[in-house]
């Protein structure tokens, strides 16, 4: 019983120690956020559930149930909202991010590769009168 | 190794160092939706932290606390992001 809580509160705890790392190292707001919310809410999960292993009780486990639930249905409510009001604000972009679908006058995706392969590209292929018929 | 021992010499120091990183966040932040995450996510290692000592000592009671904290936390990003929101530069 102790090494299960144990382990669960080490997980738990390095979950946590990463997630501080992310947002004091990370190069952007967006993606300081996408860290805070994912690992922190699984850090703090697995110290409830470690909690929830200690107590030989309902309404403990209970209880640490419903923080836990309430934290993940909270999180990304709250990451969400500030995210979108971060855009808007008009915070900037990592240089290195790729894509960027809520920016205005974008200009059209490029088509989607055809599959043909090079070597039919290099010569075209040659009609045949009977081809068409087909 | 006991348990308390433990969570006295391992948990609760990787717990303190992570505060101790986001603080930096906190303080050097370039933008204010920086210092709003980094006090969000302050406040959720601080429920960690509360539920680890409700381990420690064994009191269940505190994890109301840590309910609180969580319902408290969601209010003030939500109203954080309400008000940078209505405060925009257009």
């Amino acid at each position: 019983m102790n090494i299960l809580i144990a382990l669960f509160s080490t997980v738990g705890a390095l979950a946590i120690l990463f997630a501080s790392i992310g947002i004091l190292r990370m190069p952007d707001f967006y993606l300081r956020l996408s860290v805070t919310v994912k690992a922190a809410t699984l850090g703090v999960g697995l110290l409830l559930v470690s909690a929830a292993i200690l107590f030989p009780d309902v309404s403990v486990t209970t209880k640490a149930i419903a923080i836990a639930f309430f934290l993940i249905l909270t999180a990304p409510v709250a990451a969400h909202m500030i995210g979108r009001t971060a855009y808007h604000t008009g915070i900037p972009t990592w240089k290195g991010t790729v894509i960027d679908e809520l920016k205005k006058n974008q200009p059209t995706p490029p088509p989607v590769a055809d599959v043909t392969p090079l070597s039919a590209l290099k010569r075209k292929p040659i009609k045949k009168p009977s081809d068409e018929g087909s | 190794m006991t348990l308390d021992a433990y969570l006295d010499y391992v948990i609760f120091p990787i717990l303190t160092i992570s505060i101790i990183l986001v603080f930096i966040r906190l303080f050097k932040g370039p933008e204010v939706a920086d210092r709003v995450i980094a006090l969000d996510l302050i406040i959720t290692i601080g429920i960690g932290l509360i539920t680890t000592y409700s381990i420690r000592s064994e009191q269940a009671v505190l994890l109301d606390v840590a309910m609180i904290l969580a319902l408290i936390a969601f209010l003030g990003t939500i109203a954080f992001a309400f008000y940078l929101d209505k405060n925009k530069q257009p």
